[in-house]
């Protein structure tokens, strides 16, 4: 035992007792062999103190988990893509959304035994117009991952509560503020809005000064719903310079433009 | 037979002392049954009536309870429901607008529900209308007991997108009243915690720090509790000359007072009985049920994204993260009070090791000019006056940046779509997750003892309803 423990190079067993495993000793750069294989991705380098530095063996430690993923469940995994921010996004087909959120919970090499937060985007312009997103950690391996799956107004998902008892809230909250069905789950409330509160807020086509106001009446002596009236309509500036137009989840930039109505 | 009767009375009268039988005569006389007047019989025609069955169940005799005829009552079976109570939104121990509706077995809450959503403002609707720089004073107001926290998660969030570092001195200001807002956080939880469960005198000694560490935030940017002080890019403004000394003076001279805080409870009968083995989460559920920070800390789960995944300064300073054995609010109690030690630890070494230099990422399109350049410059008021109406343009991407604020894990998880504004920011607080395990954590416990676990989860509506 003692000769192997003296075998072992020693800035590799420092590493291994290093207490915070987030940094980590072993390089990955450009002079490395890897580079240049298909799965190994560009590690970004450079000279700058205003630019955020990159961990490229951790990034594409993260990416290598990625394909993983998709190697094991190649039928509902449909891409996997590391953000520009170094975050591992796994994006799935909705059927498959249930299956790959347990094996990235059970899995002993995945293990991500926390969803963080779990919530939707609404993306009008596209058929199925909601991303849903779940934000998971792991703690054993110290790592985060996004799993992203799609779905409309009247398709349901299954929901995870069965193995993160959080997303009995943050799935109440999906459906409260979008309007996103979830089965399985037991108890599909609202829960931020009113009682009686009609209409899904964090949807793009929900007007931000909503629908209804309420406020006491002091000669009935109880509240009162009232729509709400405003003397100046909501105003919109365009802030983007003319010069910009990199948009995402707008047309003609990365989402295909809408179908055109024919002229009748 | 009575006239013979009356004769003998009225010879009696003289006789002997007999006069109350006299006064009493005419009773005496009338006793006599004989009436000779009209008696009545009853007739054919009204006799008719009694005839048959006189007594049967018509709509109101059938409803007549009437005796078992061998007198044996056997207990009934009645429909009984548990008390439904409504606890909040108006209780002072519900720290905020928390409608707690709780199933009652005599003084066992059976059913805890919360029901939230009272001090809902629709932050993440706001947000996406809002320019990045217009967004940051939302954040102050969501956790409005660790403002600066949120803050600091907004701004890596934001930087993170712009894939940009900041300077070294920005960095250690950020650690510096991080920690500081730990400190108000901790004690505002200890301090409530307490006075939930009967400790009045603990509050009193613990907000007079927090007035000064309030004043500390008034000096660095102006308010006293919303900031809007860490910005995306690095810090409003540098530390005003002196502050750094008041802080150390002020940081020597805390731990007393958290001595004199432990004197009053660590060892404390009625506190230990009330916190002990109170409100016991296992490892198990406090993963499964999304907690962090001290939530997850006390059920003995070693993690804290300072150490884990260290953001700003945390990589150069060095402390420890304490944890608990059971899992109960004591336990939790007992973290908090460690870490705001190992706090004061973290703030000497900020205090020690603070770099001179920039507190802003020297892009001027993405951080404000100084007011003295911009009065001078004419570059920098263009830049100024686009900074202000127009915001500066993130990249497309998405982000999940979380840091550990003093309730546990704040995140956010932002979407760009390449403009000036959000398209999507969405707000993980730690305290949602904590609240939505009331019903789990506050199943089978006494009602007084919800008080106290609603005390130790610590929770703050800002940050909850958004």
């Amino acid at each position: 035992m003692n000769r192997l423990l003296l075998k072992f190079p020693k800035t590799l067993l420092e590493y291994s007792f290093k207490r915070s495993f987030s940094s980590t000793n072993i390089k990955f750069n450009k002079d490395s062999a890897l580079v240049g294989y298909q799965f190994c991705l560009e590690p970004i380098e450079y000279e700058s103190h205003t630019l955020r530095k990159h961990d490229n063996y951790r990034r594409q430690n993260l990416y290598e988990f990625g394909m993983y993923v998709a190697a094991c469940m190649p039928k509902f995994v449909q891409k996997v893509q590391m953000q520009h921010t170094d975050e591992l996004e796994i994006l799935v087909a909705p059927e498959g959304m249930f299956p790959v959120l347990s094996f990235m919970n059970l899995h002993q090499h995945a293990c991500f035994n926390q969803c963080s937060s779990a919530t939707a985007i609404d993306v009008p312009s596209r058929e199925y117009r909601f991303e849903v997103v779940y934000n998971i950690l792991s703690l054993r391996f110290g790592e985060r991952a996004r799993v992203k799956t799609y779905t409309d107004e009247v398709t349901p998902l299954r929901s995870a509560y069965e193995l993160w008892k959080v997303c009995n809230w943050q799935e109440r909250e999906i459906y409260d503020m979008f309007g996103i069905i979830f089965t399985h789950h037991p108890d599909l409330r609202r829960i931020l809005t009113d009682y009686g509160f009609k209409g899904h807020p964090l949807r793009k086509d929900f007007p931000l000064i909503g629908y209804t106001e309420v406020r006491y009446d002091d000669g009935l002596k109880k509240l009162v719903y009232e729509p709400v009236e405003f003397a100046q309509e909501m105003r919109s500036y365009q802030l983007e310079s003319p010069w910009n137009y990199l948009k995402n989840f707008h047309e003609e930039y990365n989402a295909p433009p809408a179908a055109k109505k024919e002229k009748e | 037979m009575a006239s013979i009767f009356n004769v003998l009375l009225r010879k009696s009268a003289n006789l002997g002392q007999t006069t109350a039988l006299i006064k009493n005569l005419p009773a005496v006389y009338n006793v006599n049954s004989q009436r000779n007047a009209h008696r009545w019989m009853p007739d054919a025609e009204y006799v008719k009536q009694f005839e048959g069955a006189v007594m049967y169940p018509d709509e109101v005799t059938s409803l007549l309870k009437h005796l078992p005829y061998n007198s044996i009552i056997s207990p009934t079976e009645k429909q009984v429901r548990n008390m439904v109570l409504n606890f909040g939104p108006q209780h002072p121990a519900a720290h905020g607008v928390l409608r707690l509706v709780l199933e009652l077995d005599g003084e066992t809450v059976r059913a805890a529900d919360p029901h939230i959503g009272l001090l809902h403002r629709g932050t993440e609707k706001l947000i996406e209308y809002k320019t990045y720089t217009q967004a940051l004073p939302y954040f102050d107001r969501l956790d409005y007991v660790s403002m600066m926290c949120n803050e600091q998660c907004y701004s890596l969030a934001v930087e993170k997108l712009l894939n940009i570092d900041i300077p070294m001195r920005a960095k250690y200001i950020r650690t510096l009243f991080a920690e500081i807002t730990r400190l108000l956080n901790h004690i505002m939880a200890v301090a409530t915690h307490a006075l939930d469960v009967g400790a009045l005198t603990p509050l009193f000694w613990l907000f007079e720090e927090r007035e000064k560490m309030m004043e500390f935030y008034e000096r660095v940017s102006g308010a006293r509790m919303h900031a809007a002080y860490i910005r995306p890019g690095g810090v409003a403004l540098d530390m005003p000359i002196g502050l750094m000394d008041d802080i150390y003076e002020f940081a020597t001279k805390f731990s007393e007072r958290l001595d004199e805080v432990e004197d009053v409870l660590t060892t404390n009968r009625i506190w230990v009985q009330r916190t002990r083995d109170i409100g016991v989460v296992t490892a198990q559920d406090a993963l499964n049920y999304g907690f962090s920070g001290v939530m997850l800390r006390g059920s003995g789960i070693k993690w804290d994204l300072r150490k884990a995944q260290p953001y700003d300064a945390y990589e150069f300073v060095d402390f420890d993260v304490p944890i608990g054995t059971y899992g109960d609010c004591y336990d939790r109690y007992l973290c908090r009070v460690e870490e705001m030690r190992q706090s004061l630890r973290i703030i000497d070494q900020c205090l020690n090791k603070m770099p001179p230099g920039e507190v802003k990422t020297d892009d001027a399109k993405l951080t404000p000019p100084s007011r003295e350049e911009m009065k001078t410059s004419m570059e920098a008021l263009i830049h100024h006056f686009k900074l202000f109406t127009q915001g500066y343009q993130v990249p497309p991407g998405s982000t999940y940046t979380a840091v550990e604020a003093p309730k546990g894990e704040f995140g956010i998880y932002l979407v760009s779509d390449g403009g000036s504004k959000p398209y999507r920011c969405k707000i993980k607080a730690p305290g949602f997750a904590h609240l939505a395990a009331l019903e789990k954590i506050g199943k089978n416990s006494m009602l007084a003892d919800i008080v106290a676990i609603i005390g130790t989860l610590d929770v703050v509506f800002g940050e909850i309803d958004r």
